[in-house]
């Protein structure tokens, strides 16, 4: 894995920036260059309005652009339908922030997906998140028909085609390749554990080269389970970002456990809500723990937040975990990212103009 | 029949003996099914080979089969037809995320596979070819030993019954 300097190179990212990554690199987004430039990366989900109103989204992500490397745009999460995660991704290009644009097998077969891959690329996404989905049952329209055409392992070594052969699934050319960082998601917390590592060492195979997993609030099993991935060397060929949130309460947490599929919450957190005057504190207090234990945890990349309907407490739990200290002013959140894209633009719009007028060249 | 489905994965070492000796069989009928013709013959095997996979595995016909590297747990039961692992979903009994009252088939497959001393398969599976639903894996297999064993003398009757 190259590891650079830690310093922020204006050649390595920005949205659909011409020519090919940097070597090393898959794309030349944001996130996988602080990755790959050692840093300890915050990433954070965005919570899809159910709405056709831009500045919901705006709104949203204006908070959690002050303190992270990368916006999560789920895709209808928990099988409940929101705003779409390409049009969240295309809003949020327009805006010059960094997202993830998470790809679920549920919704849609393979045609629509290597399309919307390519439509996603094509707006200036250079991170996508492969999932399987949650089933339709759990969300708000059981009676939908399950997808599933492919699964996570499938759609990741689909994309991955894509994008270093720069051929479709049926072997059908593309002219320019997604130039996109690959990951997928991982849950060390549900049976079969033993599976677990193997099943991360599959996806990394299948093309992953980032994991963001799902909430962790049990330390242990997370320690068994990365000790069993250092020793299959997992951690030097993908970046693994342990999901975490706030829980608002007692009663929340009980509704996740027993709702939420995938989702593990021992009772001693539970208690531990019912016994805190203000629960509300007493969860972020708790994430905030987890998220300073999890940095010390050897072979861990980052930290992923997932505060569902509660954006506004990220920026909170990141300056108070501290997890940004040691990072210079250009590498905390996509302020950076953001000057460096206008300039990126307008090099990129000149550069289209030159390939249009050679086209017209070659047409008259 | 669920049940029937549990006793498959807990006998998978004796079924997967079972099934190499029966593969051992089958790919000797090569010359015979060509000789037949393979698309003549795949309404018959396929009628046979449903009741007893049914019976045996709860088998959807997906025309390619997996049971041998699944621990003789179909993955096509998995509501979201995962061929690759299990999902993020599973619950801490080891049931399923979509159908609480069944076990996962990818739990089940770990166990038995363990069973028959392999591990679950971890080589990628190319995604469901939804055009082979219905269609007999027997079949499949018996062409594809055939035609490694002797390639060149396929090559030819190939040729001459492709167009149809």
């Amino acid at each position: 894995m190259s590891q650079d300097e830690g310093e922020v190179r204006e050649d390595l990212f920005g949205y659909a920036s011409p020519g090919p990554p940097p070597p090393g690199y898959s794309s030349h987004g944001w996130l996988e260059h602080l990755l790959r430039s050692g840093v300890f990366a915050v990433t954070a989900e965005l919570n899809p309005p159910d709405s056709a109103d831009p500045y919901e989204v705006y709104e949203r992500a204006a908070v959690l652009a002050e303190v992270v490397d990368a916006i999560n745009a789920t895709d209808a999460s928990g099988a409940n339908v929101h705003m779409s995660s390409v049009g969240i991704c295309a809003l949020l290009t327009r805006d010059d922030l960094a997202p993830v644009l998470q790809v679920s097998c549920r919704d849609r077969n393979r045609i629509a997906i290597q399309g919307d891959v390519l439509g996603a690329a094509a707006m200036g996404v250079c991170n996508v998140l492969c999932l399987t989905g949650d089933g339709v049952g759990v969300g708000d329209q059981p009676e939908a028909k399950p997808v599933f055409d492919l699964d996570c392992m499938s759609l990741l070594s689909t994309i991955r085609m894509m994008r270093d052969e720069g051929r479709f699934l049926s072997g059908r050319p593309l002219t320019e390749p997604p130039k996109v960082f690959l990951g997928a998601a991982a849950n060390p917390f549900v049976p079969p554990y033993d599976f677990r590592p193997l099943r991360l060492a599959k996806k990394i195979e299948a093309g992953a080269q980032f994991v963001q997993t799902n909430y962790c609030f049990d330390l242990p099993i997370l320690k068994d389970y990365m000790a069993r991935v250092r020793d299959l060397g997992l951690d030097e060929t993908c970046f693994i970002l342990v999901g975490v949130g706030p829980l608002a309460s007692a009663r929340a947490a009980r509704w996740i456990r027993s709702r939420v599929p995938g989702i593990h919450i021992p009772d001693a957190v539970v208690e531990r809500l019912e016994r805190a005057g203000d629960p509300r504190l007493e969860g972020k207090k708790l994430c905030i723990e987890l998220i300073q234990e999890i940095r010390e945890m050897p072979g861990v990349a980052g930290v992923h937040i997932m505060a569902y309907r509660q954006e506004e407490m990220v920026a909170d739990i990141v300056a108070e975990s501290g997890v940004l200290e040691g990072r210079t002013e250009a590498q905390i959140g996509l302020a950076g990212l953001r000057r460096q894209q206008a300039r990126k633009r307008r090099t990129m719009l000149e550069i289209l103009g030159r390939r249009f007028r050679r086209t017209e060249d070659r047409d008259s | 029949m669920y049940a029937v489905r549990l006793w498959s994965v807990r006998h998978a070492k004796g079924l997967n003996r079972l099934y190499h000796a029966f593969e051992w069989v089958i790919r000797r009928l090569h010359p015979l099914c060509a000789r037949i013709g393979y698309d003549r013959l795949e309404r018959p095997v396929a009628a046979v080979e449903k009741p007893i996979k049914e019976f045996l595995f709860d088998c959807r016909m997906c025309g390619q089969c997996v049971l041998s590297e699944t621990g003789m747990s179909c993955p096509m039961n998995c509501p979201k037809a995962l061929r690759n692992g299990p999902c993020g979903g599973v619950r801490a009994d080891g049931g399923c995320e979509v159908e609480p009252e069944m076990r996962c088939v990818w739990v089940a497959a770990w166990e038995g596979a363990q069973r028959m001393g392999t591990e679950p398969t971890l080589a990628l599976q190319a995604p469901v070819d939804h055009s082979l639903l219905g269609r007999s894996s027997w079949l499949r297999v018996v062409r594809a030993l055939g035609q490694e064993a002797q390639p060149v003398a396929d090559e030819g009757r190939k040729g001459a019954t492709v167009p149809r």
